[in-house]
């Protein structure tokens, strides 16, 4: 078995008395790979806090059960969270022992060699997050909480970094939460999308097609649909367009 | 309406060479002003419009340095009042870096000793010199230790600053990667909290010369604030002049150590350019 199993139960989660999740149940299997969609401010973010221990539910129990050992995670931010003083292979490094070797080559992967020794202050935006995606890859955890890691890069550039997620995981699979307002990306890599809205799980749907996945799979359009659906009656307070 | 926000012809090596020229400017032009000043004074003193009773002149200034220093009293103050200051700023310096640290990372020493810091803080440390006096007379000592006193707040609040301002979400960063609390502090709370250490040594060295002016004037065999006591009862206005001078280029001086090792610390920082690793 590779990776963490996950179990929350009746989790609920309040900021200052706004609730923001409220008792939700959800059993992830190891190994499973789980998208998680959801409009903003749903609690997505959240949610991949509380499974990775840095903030405490307001109420409920979390688990994370592996083979032997102390469950590891990582938790790639929402924001990229470099540290500016230090380098690009610096901040890949981070939390690792020697390894630079391995840290060259997944910055070559995520298509920064040259840029190793600049400080985060001269890279893109995308370039940044690359940097943090990177930084997240190298570490073997057995869960993988991924919270939009591709959202500032553009369609090709996001493309490869899917492959090269898919490629990573093919060769050590583990359990991965990903966040994403990409429906399509959810569909492409995951093997379960769970859509969170008005603090709990909506939609929660299992498939297990084979990979790699197309685009253009008429199946994934169907889903696609259903998840759009999904989403938009989630926003219906949204201004009315005259 | 048109507006132009930029027109660059062609690239050229033109930007270049400017760059260049702005660098040199950046360069000269500081000194043009204290220059002009020693050219305007020395013509003043020279035409009789200003009295050399009572201003000396630029040169009778450089004449009363060069005979100093042919009898070896202005290295020798020089060396002892620079000695001085070096030993005072690094015990105060030191101390003050330490309790910073240990008051920024440990909540118990913070409740234990920041109140009490503080307090000790609000004394001015130059009206211990009368204290100082009697209790150690005029050795070495005293002036040691104003001069540690006066360096050790200033790093001590910019520290402990430092620490409490760091960006929470870069310490928790550090934490889910698996940072022991060591190497957080070495990585992440240091390193984050370095621009505000060291304004708060720049200014404590300043404090520090301060301190030791005060302390020399008042009691001293030696040391440039000795000179400066011995030229009053002489009535040596041209060497009261001439310490005042050294006491500028002393700060001067430390101010651009402190900068350099600024640059270089900081190099990662937008505001200090330079960009990228050596
Ligand atoms: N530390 C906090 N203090 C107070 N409120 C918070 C905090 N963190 C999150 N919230 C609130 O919880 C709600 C969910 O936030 P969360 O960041 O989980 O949303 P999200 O689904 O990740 O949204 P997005 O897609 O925009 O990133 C928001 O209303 C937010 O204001
Ligand atoms: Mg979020």
């Amino acid at each position: 078995m590779n990776g963490a199993e996950v179990s929350l139960r009746s989790v609920s989660k309040s900021f200052a008395g706004r609730s923001v999740l409220r008792k939700v149940d959800l059993d992830i299997a190891a190994g499973q790979f789980v998208s998680i969609i959801g409009p903003s401010g749903a609690g997505k973010s959240t949610l991949l806090r509380l499974v990775a221990g840095l903030d405490a539910p307001s109420v409920g129990r979390i688990e994370l059960r592996t083979t032997g050992h102390r469950a590891d995670v990582r938790l790639m931010f929402q924001e990229d969270r470099l540290l500016p003083w230090r380098t690009v292979l610096g901040n890949v490094r981070l939390g690792l022992k020697g390894r630079d070797r391995e840290a060259r080559d997944i910055l070559r992967a995520v298509g920064l060699q040259g840029r190793e020794t600049e400080f985060p202050v001269a890279l893109s935006g995308g370039q940044r997050q690359r940097v943090a995606l990177a930084r997240a890859l190298i570490h073997e955890p057995d869960l993988l909480l991924l919270d939009e890691p591709f959202g500032a890069l553009d369609a090709i550039t996001r493309a490869a970094m899917q492959l090269l997620l898919e490629q990573l995981l093919a060769a050590r699979p583990r359990t991965v939460l990903l966040v994403t307002h990409d429906v399509e990306e959810a569909l492409l890599l995951s093997d379960r999308v769970l859509l969170v809205k008005d603090g709990g799980v909506a939609r929660d749907l299992v498939f297990d097609r084979q990979r790699p996945r197309h685009r253009g799979d008429p199946a994934l359009a169907a889903l696609k649909e259903e998840l759009l659906d999904g989403l938009l009656t989630a926003e219906g307070n949204l201004p009315a367009v005259a | 309406m048109v507006t132009v926000v930029a027109d660059v012809p062609r690239e050229s090596d033109a930007s270049a060479s400017r760059a260049q020229a702005v660098q040199w400017r950046s360069l000269l032009l500081p000194w043009l002003p204290p220059l002009g000043l020693l050219a305007v004074w020395q013509w003043l003193s020279a035409t009789g419009i200003v009295s050399t009773a009572i201003v000396p002149a630029p040169l009778d200034i450089w004449n009363a340095a060069r005979q100093l220093a042919e009898r070896g009293e202005l290295q020798h103050d020089i060396l002892v009042s620079l000695r001085r200051v070096a030993i005072g700023f690094s015990i105060g310096a030191a101390s003050g870096l330490l309790l910073g640290l240990v008051v920024g990372l440990f909540v118990v020493a913070r409740d234990l000793l920041d109140r009490s810091l503080q307090m000790v803080r609000t004394i001015p440390h130059l009206a211990l010199v009368p204290l100082m006096i009697l209790w150690f007379g005029i050795g070495e000592e005293p002036r040691l230790i104003l001069v540690a006193m006066g360096s050790l707040f200033p790093v001590y609040i910019n520290t402990v600053g430092g620490i409490r301002n760091v960006d929470p979400r870069l310490i928790e960063l550090g934490r889910s990667y698996g940072l022991g609390r060591a190497e957080l502090v070495w990585s992440i709370i240091l390193p984050a909290a370095l621009q505000p250490i060291l304004v708060g040594i720049r200014y404590a060295l300043g404090v520090a010369w301060l301190t030791l002016v005060v302390g020399e004037t008042i009691a001293s065999r030696d040391g440039v604030g000795y000179l400066v006591q011995n030229a009053r009862e002489l009535l040596r206005i041209d060497i009261i002049m001439l310490a005042i001078i050294l006491y500028a280029i002393a700060g001067w001086l430390s101010d651009l150590v402190t900068r350099l090792i600024e640059q270089r610390l900081l190099r990662w920082h937008p505001n200090y350019a330079d960009r990228g690793a050596p």
